[in-house]
């Protein structure tokens, strides 16, 4: 078997060894941290060693930190949790992920936020449709099709405006970008382990002191009360690893990141006709999303796969089918174009050679996916 | 090879894919999604083109570790199958969906995106069977005649067997091919087979036809153009069929009736003895062949049904038609249906039923 390129970072990324190994480590640690006795001890020490590390990682309090199952539950719980009487109205962006999205199946008090042509949320917009009667504004820091960027502290100020809370998901970005929830202005913001080389498992909500969500399940009343059930320490211990891991790393890996990024979009624009990058400047350095125009997104990805360059569509499956893009629908592509788009996305294993291979297979996937459509 | 294996969640595809990944094969597993809305289609173990079904068939691909894709072609089946069913019963003539889907799906569009992204052949778990020796394959009945499913290959030409593989066409029995299934750890070894009409999981096809043509009431009248009974729509009868008539008059002998005709135009249903049923030649248009095309005339075998016997018959060229005269007189032949025709085993070619005559 010759090697693989992994270029599905956003999906999940590759634990590195040093994790692991800490992981491995905490596993070993019987005990439920709520207990009294020794081995409740332990396991708490090392849940809030965990807790206050992360909170350093993204300029939190330690106390702001709710840890979740991951970041789809750290969405559910800011969005079904923040509606409050006098206040039932979200406002949430057009390209939010699903576990944002979906919040639009639970009721009509939604209001969506229209984004540009580049996918930038439409700051004028939303000050106009907020009000009195909006609890809170969901902006994410990162698209995780595209990886613009959003105007967060914005849309937080515009938020605030009018007394609506403002939260991010920020699963795409941790460990890509700085992220500095005191300086942000937000009063919400979701993460995740496994999008940064942590365990798939955990994620957190990073909770502004004062703000009250209304908490979505019931239980022993663990994490301030807001998400019941025995925290899994191992897995946020991990968590705290891969974060720092990333923080010491990250002025170095986004440099190296956006270069990987330049030589395979530079590359695709020489070798391949009719393509559209779909990411603007202003995004993360991890994340590229290409239109084939022409090419079933899927047919390039089956031959991709069969190449052994592993890629994504980066939007969600329906019975394993993939669904032409919701967010790049809202900016305005073409049915068309929606489903002959693909993410590339980059992570610290990643290297020019992995990049090299996938332009060497890409001109005729992308021919032969044309000649299939 | 590069093959690409249609999976369809149920026993067979399953381990036709199995036995050609272990014969060395590189195998790429495709679900085809045929419908808009999959709930719609989703009957447990029923249809065939359900949500779980698709997990079904990702599943045994995971167990035999070969790629697994879902291909969308419900716009394709709408418009070559569903609204071919729906307008030949409009036209008063009773169509095969499974053998459309083949002609046009699995080993048409199917096959050609697969062929375009690199594939040698499209697989399926059909019984029958390829014999290669010559240049271009032959297609036989499979090994275990009770299994058998030539009949609704029997459209496909030439170009198309050439990139066909039917892995199964030697299997004893069901419960052969089930143990090995599950010797192979495949789940779906204890699956129940379908038999519906996959976009019908109800198996309610008056209803079907019901919702999309609208019940029109006629007349159902004898041979002597008397009325002798009502129905609400005439595409819900079949040429033979006996049951679900209601008629008002008896018949003058006693004898019980059936569908011997519809017309569409006038809305009406003719019913009549059994023995108006009889039928000895056959007109088949569109004919295809799946090696050469044949002339003249010649003797075979005809079979006019998935599951009917086949019938000895003298078979003719007339203009670009088949011309067919049956040995023996046969009963209730569906226009609509295809007749597949056989030298012995092998599959000659197959026509759409035109016309019958006695």
């Amino acid at each position: 078997m010759t090697a693989r390129s992994y270029l599905d970072h956003a999906a999940s990324s590759p634990m590195p060894a040093e994790v692991l190994a800490e992981l491995v480590e905490a596993m070993g640690q019987a005990g439920n941290p709520s207990s009294l006795h020794q081995s409740g001890r332990t396991a708490r020490r090392l849940l809030e060693e965990a807790r206050e590390s992360l909170a350093v990682s993204v300029g939190a309090r330690p106390d702001e930190l709710v840890f979740t199952s991951g970041g789809t539950e750290a969405n559910n719980l800011a969005l079904l949790g923040a509606p409050r009487p006098g206040r039932s109205q979200v406002a949430i962006s057009a390209i939010e992920h699903p576990s944002v999205a979906g919040v639009r199946e639970r009721g009509d008090q939604v209001q969506l936020l229209p984004v540009d042509a580049d996918g930038f949320l439409v700051t004028a917009e939303l000050a106009e449709l907020i009000g009195a009667q909006t609890a809170l504004v969901s902006v994410m820091w990162v698209n995780n099709e595209t990886g613009v960027i959003e105007p967060v502290a914005k849309a937080a100020d515009l938020a605030h405006a009018v007394g609506a809370w403002a939260h991010s998901d920020a699963v795409q970005a941790f460990g890509h970008l700085v992220i500095d929830f005191a300086a942000s202005g937000l009063d919400l913001l979701s993460l995740s382990a496994h999008k940064l080389g942590g365990p798939v498992g955990i994620g957190a909500l990073v909770v502004r002191r004062g703000i009250q969500l209304r908490p979505s399940g019931f239980g022993g009343g663990q994490e301030a009360k807001l998400r019941s059930g025995t925290v899994p320490v191992a897995l946020a211990v991990g968590f705290a690893a891969a974060a720092r891991l990333a923080a010491v790393r990250q002025a170095e890996e986004q440099q190296r990141l956006a270069e990987l990024k330049q030589q395979l979009v530079a590359g695709v624009l020489a070798r391949i006709d009719q393509v559209r990058v779909n990411s603007p400047a202003l995004a993360s350095p991890a994340i590229v999303n290409l239109t084939f125009a022409g090419a079933r997104a899927d047919d390039v990805l089956l031959l991709l796969d069969a190449a052994g360059i592993d890629a994504s569509t980066g939007s969600a499956c329906t019975a394993g089918m993939h669904q032409p893009s919701e967010v790049l629908l809202a900016m305005g592509r073409s049915l068309a174009d929606a489903g002959s788009s693909l993410r590339f996305s980059f992570g610290p294993s990643t290297s020019a050679a992995e990049i090299e291979r996938a332009l060497a297979v890409l001109p005729t996937a992308v021919a032969k996916a044309r000649a299939a459509a | 090879m590069r093959i690409l294996a249609a999976m369809s969640g149920g026993v067979d595809s399953a381990v036709a894919t199995a036995r050609l990944v272990e014969a060395g094969h590189d195998v790429t597993g495709v679900h085809l999604a045929l419908s808009r809305n999959p709930e719609l289609y989703r009957s447990g173990s029923r249809g065939c083109c359900s949500i779980a079904d698709a997990n079904d068939a990702r599943r045994a691909a995971d167990v035999l570790g070969i790629p697994f894709y879902v291909w969308d072609f419900s716009e394709r089946f709408a418009a070559d199958v569903v609204a071919d069913f729906v307008a030949e019963y409009a036209a008063g003539r009773t169509p095969n969906p499974c053998l459309r889907c083949n002609e046009k799906i699995k080993f048409a569009a199917v096959l050609e995106r697969g062929v375009a992204l690199g594939f040698d052949a499209v697989a399926t778990g059909h019984y029958a069977r390829l014999d290669r020796t010559d240049e271009d394959p032959s297609l036989y009945r499979a090994a275990e005649p009770a299994k058998d499913q030539s009949y609704v290959l029997g459209v496909l030409t030439a170009a198309q067997l050439a990139r066909c593989e039917f892995p199964l066409g030697e299997v004893q029995s069901k419960t052969e091919l089930r143990a090995e299934a599950a010797e192979r750890g495949l789940l779906v070894a204890d699956k129940p087979d379908s038999h519906d009409i996959c976009f019908i999981p109800t198996g309610d096809t008056a209803g079907f036809l019901n919702d999309r043509l609208g019940e029109r009431v006629g007349d159902i009248v004898n041979e002597a153009d008397e009325v002798v009974g009502a129905h609400r729509g005439y595409h819900q009868f079949t040429v033979g069929q006996r049951h679900g008539l209601h008629l008002s008059v008896p018949a003058g002998d006693g004898r019980p009736r059936y569908v011997l005709g519809l017309d569409p135009v006038a809305n009406t249903v003719t019913v009549g003895p059994k023995s108006s049923l009889v039928v000895r030649t056959i007109t088949g248009i569109r004919p295809t062949w799946t090696e050469r095309p044949q002339t003249g005339s010649w003797r075979g075998l005809v079979q006019v049904r998935a599951h009917g016997e086949a019938m000895p018959a003298t078979i003719s060229v007339v203009a670009d038609q088949l011309e067919i005269a049956l040995d023996e007189p046969a009963f209730g032949i569906a226009p609509g249906q295809a007749a597949v025709h056989y030298d012995g085993d092998r599959v000659v070619g197959a026509a759409t039923i035109a016309a019958t005559n006695s």
